[in-house]
């Protein structure tokens, strides 16, 4: 008697569960679907009013498409020289960046991941006091400018060559490799510095890529080294460039004038235009990618 | 006796450490370049504080500047813009802790909750997008969305609210535009520690809440939450202790000269007062003093969480 009457109650209670769950589905599709439409439909209108001509920017009808495809504000950004130039900049420091900073902090991470390794207590506690504490803004600067790095490509690269966080990571990631292959390699009379590049380089790539592609992305869209640090407009990066045009704009529009606000309008193409030109690297890399931003999002994690 | 053999002992000790010290050479020579980099670039500048208590002029060199103890930290205490650059900071900081905090919770919890499907990868992919965009190109689409003519007039209008103000020029808003782009642009990127905590929640806890007639709201409540309940008391350590961080690229690209007396923040005014009016000491003063507050706060919130989680320190 007891058992038929669970028996009998069970199906209906799943049924009112499977309804419950439907209307949780649907309401939990519908508003995750609002929260992408919030992210896309944003920057979407950016790309789209890029590519709108200045009589419809100064009107301002709210572009989801153009209603003719003009491409005359990216004209005015690739016809520009300056612009290759800094191009050229942004490109020369992520490349040079990158593989400088990889580098370096892998040679540092592989020594640390040898426990014997003498001293290591003092380094490793050194590394772990530059990570919380730092001398910030204007005592940096003092250094940069004793170092004669002030407005020098070199300072694109070099105050950002080391980052224990990244030595962490890597450090982690060695010890990992089997140490028997080590052992081998020395036997046959392999150096450490030939253990390092000939065996745990090889092996250590999807870390070595983590690295890379965060510091990649920090050395693209960096462009507060650049307002610190230097003056000289030959050296601007792409962002800095876009921070300039930006800036000029905004004065532009502040001071009201017809005249400032034709000119406003026209650098508000550019400027629209420079901000696709700038991000289009990113969009091209990140989904590609993806993955090995998020494991690398994960191997810092798991460490801290 | 002793002491000579202890002596003796501790030499060797010395001796046997620098033969092994020199056998690892080869390492060494990996390791010590990185110390030395870290001694030139982040040492240096930590000794640099020194000028907080010094006034210090670009003529003088570090060592040689005159000591005047804690005069610049007696004036900060009577600085009207600084203390105004404090309240726009724990403004902002505020209405992010307020907004951004919990978003990437409930977004996180959303998408757990779609199990495995290609939507599932999509709605992460793009809401992971924002992250990888710098301060100034985001900086330069907020003042486009919010310029007379942009995309939130536009919709204003659309509902029925006719206006053409520029928004950016708009004191009042300053907070609010600049937390909350903040939240949009970290909001799906924050979500990520969340779901890779949750993909190690054992399916069969799920199914027994169903067998008990648990509704989705309630297995979310009674599972998701407690399961990452040290990633939410983490998070929360970290966003409260940084109630003092501000952000300079953001203020950068956003402040005007309309919105400043809200926008001004203490980074941007350490880099005014340091860098473009050349008051080094002062500045450095403002910075550090912030730096203390700043651990002060870590401090604080891991004993409370502690004492909220059992006693178990999540830092």
């Amino acid at each position: 008697m007891k058992k038929s009457s669970l028996s009998l109650a069970k199906p209906k209670s799943n049924v009112v569960q499977d309804k419950d769950s439907k209307i949780f589905n649907f309401v939990n599709i519908l508003l995750l679907l609002v929260f992408t439409i919030v992210i896309i439909v944003p920057v979407w209108n950016i790309v789209a009013s890029s590519f709108a001509s200045s009589d419809a920017l100064a009107k301002g009808d709210f572009v989801f498409w153009p209603s003719e495809i003009a491409t005359d504000n990216y004209r005015k950004v690739l016809g520009d020289a300056s612009m290759w130039q800094a191009l050229l900049i942004s490109i020369g420091k992520t490349a040079i960046g990158v593989f400088a900073h990889t580098a370096f902090c892998a040679i540092m991470a592989y020594a640390l991941s040898k426990r014997n390794l003498k001293g290591r207590g003092l380094y490793s506690t050194m590394g772990i006091i530059t990570m919380f504490f730092s001398g910030g803004m204007i005592p940096t600067y003092l250094l940069i400018k004793s170092l004669n790095l002030l407005n020098t490509f070199w300072v694109y690269i070099i105050p950002a060559l080391l980052s224990y966080y990244d030595v962490i990571i890597l450090m982690n990631f060695f010890r990992d490799v089997p140490t028997s292959l080590e052992e081998s390699a020395k036997i046959d009379g392999a150096s450490d510095w030939g253990v390092f590049l000939k065996i745990f380089m090889p092996l250590s790539k999807p870390a070595l890529a983590t690295i890379a592609l965060f510091h990649g992305v920090w050395q693209w869209n960096d462009f507060m080294t650049t307002k610190l640090y230097v003056t000289e407009r030959a050296l601007y990066p792409l962002q800095m460039k876009l921070y300039e045009i930006i800036t000029q704009s905004q004065a532009a529009s502040q001071q009201g004038l017809n005249a400032a606000v034709e000119i406003s309008t026209t650098s508000k193409g550019v400027q629209l235009a420079t901000i696709v030109v700038t991000t289009v690297p990113i969009l091209i890399i990140y989904p590609l990618l993806q993955r090995h931003f998020i494991s690398g999002m994960m191997l810092g994690a798991v460490k801290e | 006796m002793e002491a000579k053999n202890a002596k003796a002992a501790s030499t060797s000790h010395f001796s046997k450490w620098w033969k092994d010290f020199g056998h690892q050479w080869q390492l060494q020579t990996m390791a010590i370049p990185g110390i030395i980099y870290m001694i030139i670039f982040s040492f240096i500048p930590i000794y640099g504080l020194v000028i907080a208590f010094k006034n210090y002029t670009v003529i003088d060199t570090i060592d040689g500047a005159q000591w005047v103890g804690l005069e610049n930290f007696r004036i900060i205490m009577e600085d009207k813009y600084f203390w105004e650059s404090v309240i726009n900071t724990l403004g902002i900081s505020g209405l992010k802790l307020a907004f951004g905090f919990v978003l990437p919770i409930i977004i996180a919890v959303m998408i757990y909750e779609l199990r495995d499907s290609v939507f599932k990868r999509v709605i992460q992919t793009i809401s992971y997008l924002p992250h990888f965009l710098s301060w100034i190109i985001l900086g330069g689409m907020i003042i486009t969305w919010f310029s007379s003519n942009g995309m939130i007039n536009e919709l204003l209008n659309f509902i029925g609210i006719q206006t053409k103000q520029n928004h950016m020029l708009d004191v009042s808003k300053y907070w609010w535009i600049a937390s909350l782009s903040d939240v949009w642009k970290e909001a799906g990127w924050g979500t990520i520690l969340y779901l890779a905590t949750m993909s190690k929640i054992d399916p069969t806890y799920y199914e027994a809440a169903k067998m008990d007639g648990a509704s989705r709201l309630r297995q979310i409540w009674s599972i998701t939450i407690p399961m990452i309940r040290n990633i939410i008391s983490l998070n929360l350590i970290l966003s409260v202790s940084g109630l003092f961080n501000s952000n300079l690229d953001q203020t950068l690209v956003l402040m005007n000269s309309q919105n400043q007396p809200k926008a001004e923040v203490i980074n941007s005014y350490v880099y005014r007062v340091g860098l473009m009016q050349g008051n080094f000491s002062y500045a450095t003063a403002v910075g550090l003093g912030i730096s203390i507050i700043s651990v002060i706060l870590l401090v604080l919130t891991n004993i409370i969480t502690k004492k909220l989680n059992d006693n178990q320190s999540v830092l």
